[in-house]
Order: structure tokens, then C-alpha cells, then sequence
């Protein structure tokens, strides 16, 4: 943690505020339909991002199909679809 | 004599309404149901020393011989009215110097989790359906076997903020653990899964309740919501979570799936207190302080008690339940009416 860059991870916080509120219950992973099929974990990879571990998560986002099966049972009201779009963007500069 | 209304005969209510008749008041307890502590009489063992409910609720009936405490069963209390200047509380017409409010709670109702199938495939039941099959003694799955694999599921209808409460209900976690340690009693072989965002074990020997639980029953405690279940073909239960310390999506097939449905004010609650103008966060009851006045409410000669403020243990309900009456009479002997 000692030498994790944050700032694209407090630009994702201020983004899309409501993923403070995540607990970690991995709800999100479990309703995936993407999950189903392909290796694709949206808690680990958006827990993963807030703490400044951002490589490899490209490839992994274009996994998701934006079902927002995800958004539904979030107890903590989180909104995971947006939260995705966002890392997209961070990831993706070219497609801002 | 001063008289006092005490509004619903749980154990609150009863533990309240003994101390003040003993003190010389005359106590009207009113109980919308038939019988008093529906709420305890429906539980087979209490945690965390698995006491025997029926046991405990023999004990706080006694207490309902104190000369002064008048029972009114199935007298549901459908006014409650402030004082006008000078006057007394009416509640149902009837005039009280003082009111205790202890109408307690109702269990959420799991339909409204509709994605956890409840109510739509069998095999999959209330932590409080659990809790009569082991009154019986005698846990079946849907074709009448013994079940060869149990999950259980925290949360259901608490820190949920797609069903509106965002609260922890408290006693949920402990009760499942209770709950699975009995069903490996009388299972011995049956698998056991308790599926838990955390897991408070805050009170007394809820700690050392779980550790038994893992170390002399083995039972399986998994990190991860459950987000779906759905019935299979063969009649048993299919359900969905991500195992978040593997850090892995998984399925689970299951003969019982128990939800640990969570705790909420009842309709007698919400509508008394909202009456009363003492409605607080989710249809609890208000009280002034949580540290230095939680028994006294925004109104004077009205107090509340119990887990119609916010779920509560019996231990702690009862000890609340004395606290209230400590304020009643403070109240009733300072000069204040």
C-alpha cells in the first residue's frame, strides 16, 4: 500500500461515490451473468482497483456485459454498472 | 391510586408491568393477541445456553400474578391520545397517568426478498419455520427425508437497503449459529453452511457458541451473500453466492435453505408510536437519549421499552423493561402530575 498510486482510484471514488459503501459481501460476483461463463470477478476487480491495483483489469472489464444484474442486490445500494463504466474510462483513456 | 397503561404483554411488557404493580400501581396490560409473549412461545431453545423458551416463558407468566396487573387479552390498543391540559393519557378511552409502550417487533416477511425464492420453491423456509421444526424435533426436506445438506443465510431483511433498512437486527447471526448447532445435534451427519457478510457475536458466550460450532460441529461458515436461490428438478434448493475469501463465484445444492429473517417494528409499533407522535427511523418507537434517556420519550407520562425502539435480546429487553419501570415510578412520585 506504501507505494500504490490512488489518484485514479479517488478519481473512480468521486465518480461514482456510492462504491465507498461497498462491504465486500460479494453479491455482484455471485448474480454475474458474465461470471457464468468467463473468469470475471466485479468485487475483486473494483476492490482491486480502489486500492490502486489496476493491472490486467482492462481485458477483465471488457468481460462485462452491462446487464446490471449486479445493481439489484447490492445491499449497500452501490451502482456497479456505473462503477464499471467508470473504470472503463480510467482504464480507456482514448474512449473518454 | 395512579394507574398505568402498559401496551403489549411481551416479556417487556409483563417484567415492567409486575415491577410497577408490586410498587402499588394499578397496571392495565393490554395484549392484542389471545395470549401473551407470542413471540417467545414460538421459539424452542434460546441462545446462547439453549434455555428451553417454553421454560422461560412459564417464568415470566408467573410474574403475572402480582396483585394490581390487570390482563386485557385480545384488546388491541387502537387510540392513544396526549393529554390535554391537566388531564391524563386516554388510551382506548380509558384515562392512565403514565403509558409504557413495549409493542415489540415483527419478523420481515421473506417474500420481499422474491430472488431468495421463498414462498415459490420448497425447501426453503424462515429461520422462524426452523425454529418450530425444532420445537418438534423432527427437520425433513421436501420429500419427507432427512436433510443431507442445510444452508443458512444471514441478513435476510436487515443492512439490506433494497427492502429500507439499512440496521443490523443483531440477534440473527447468533441465532443461526444456535440454530445449526441443533440441527447437527440431531443430524449428526447432515452438512451445515452459514453464509454471513460478518458476523457479530457481540454479546455473552456468543463468541465461544461460535467457536463450538466450527471446532465440535463443523459447521461451514462461508463469506458471501447469497443473491439467488432457485428449486431444482429433484425438489432440492440451488443457490448462488460468491465465496469472497476464495474469492470465487460458487453454487451450492441444498435440501433446506433457512433464511435468518431480521427484525422489524410491528404494525402495533408503527401505528401507536406514530400516534403518538414518537415515530423514529423505520417505524421504531423514539425514545430522548441513547445514553442517558432511552426509556423516556419527546412526551411526559410516556415511556417506551423493549424491541419496539430497535431489536433487542430478551436479556436486554427485560433489563430495559426495568429500567422503564424505574422511570415510570421517578416519574409518577416527582410531583409532576
Amino acid at each position: 500500500m506504501d507505494s500504490a498510486d490512488l489518484t485514479a482510484a479517488e478519481r473512480l471514488l468521486e465518480a461514482e461515490p456510492s462504491l465507498k459503501a461497498c462491504i465486500g459481501c460479494g453479491g455482484c460476483t455471485a448474480t454475474c451473468s458474465a461470471a457464468e461463463f468467463v473468469d470475471f470477478n466485479v468485487r475483486r476487480m473494483h476492490m482491486a482497483f480502489v486500492k490502486g491495483q489496476q493491472e490486467g483489469l482492462r481485458t477483465q472489464l471488457n468481460r462485462c456485459m452491462l446487464c446490471g444484474k449486479c445493481l439489484l442486490v447490492c445491499p449497500r445500494g452501490v451502482h456497479t454498472r456505473s462503477v464499471i463504466m467508470a473504470m472503463r474510462k480510467e482504464l480507456s483513456p482514448e474512449e473518454k | 391510586m395512579k394507574k398505568v397503561a402498559v401496551i403489549g404483554a411481551g416479556p417487556a411488557g409483563i417484567e415492567a408491568a409486575s415491577l410497577l404493580a408490586a410498587q402499588g400501581l394499578e397496571v392495565a396490560l393490554f395484549e392484542k393477541e389471545s395470549q401473551p409473549l407470542h413471540n417467545l412461545t414460538d421459539k424452542a431453545f434460546l441462545f446462547p445456553n439453549f434455555a428451553d423458551a417454553r421454560q422461560v416463558s412459564e417464568r415470566l407468566l408467573e410474574k403475572l400474578h402480582t396483585p394490581g396487573i390487570a390482563l386485557l387479552k385480545d384488546t388491541p390498543v387502537v387510540s392513544l391520545l396526549a393529554p390535554t391540559a391537566g388531564g391524563s393519557w386516554q388510551v382506548n378511552g380509558q384515562g392512565f397517568d403514565a403509558v409504557l409502550l413495549t409493542s415489540g417487533y415483527t419478523t420481515f416477511d421473506a417474500r420481499r426478498k422474491e430472488e431468495l425464492g421463498y414462498g415459490i420453491y420448497p425447501g426453503i423456509h424462515t429461520s422462524l419455520e426452523m425454529e418450530q421444526m425444532l420445537r418438534e424435533g423432527k427437520i425433513v426436506n421436501t420429500i419427507g427425508d432427512m436433510p443431507r445438506r442445510i444452508a443458512f443465510l444471514q441478513c435476510v431483511g436487515s443492512r439490506d437497503e433494497k427492502v429500507g433498512n439499512h440496521y443490523c437486527s443483531k440477534l440473527c447471526c447468533v441465532t443461526a449459529v444456535k440454530q445449526a448447532i441443533e440441527v447437527k445435534k440431531l443430524i449428526p451427519q447432515c452438512e451445515v453452511y452459514i453464509f454471513y457478510m460478518d458476523l457479530r457475536m457481540w454479546g455473552q458466550h456468543f463468541e465461544e457458541l461460535y467457536r463450538e460450532a466450527q471446532t465440535d460441529y463443523n459447521i461451514k461458515f462461508i463469506r458471501g451473500r447469497i443473491s439467488e436461490a432457485g428449486g431444482t428438478f429433484d425438489r432440492r434448493v440451488q443457490i448462488k453466492a460468491e465465496d469472497t475469501l476464495m474469492g470465487r463465484p460458487m453454487k451450492l445444492t441444498v435440501d433446506l435453505f433457512v433464511l435468518m429473517v431480521g427484525m422489524e417494528a410491528s404494525q402495533g409499533t408503527r401505528s401507536l408510536a406514530a400516534q403518538a407522535g414518537i415515530a423514529g427511523e423505520y417505524g421504531f418507537a423514539q425514545a430522548c437519549d441513547p445514553h442517558t434517556s432511552d426509556n423516556c420519550t419527546a412526551h411526559d407520562g410516556l415511556f417506551v421499552a423493549g424491541s419496539c425502539k430497535r431489536p433487542m435480546t430478551l436479556t436486554d429487553t427485560l433489563a430495559d423493561a426495568r429500567s422503564a419501570a424505574w422511570e415510570v415510578l421517578r416519574y409518577l412520585h416527582s410531583g409532576l402530575k
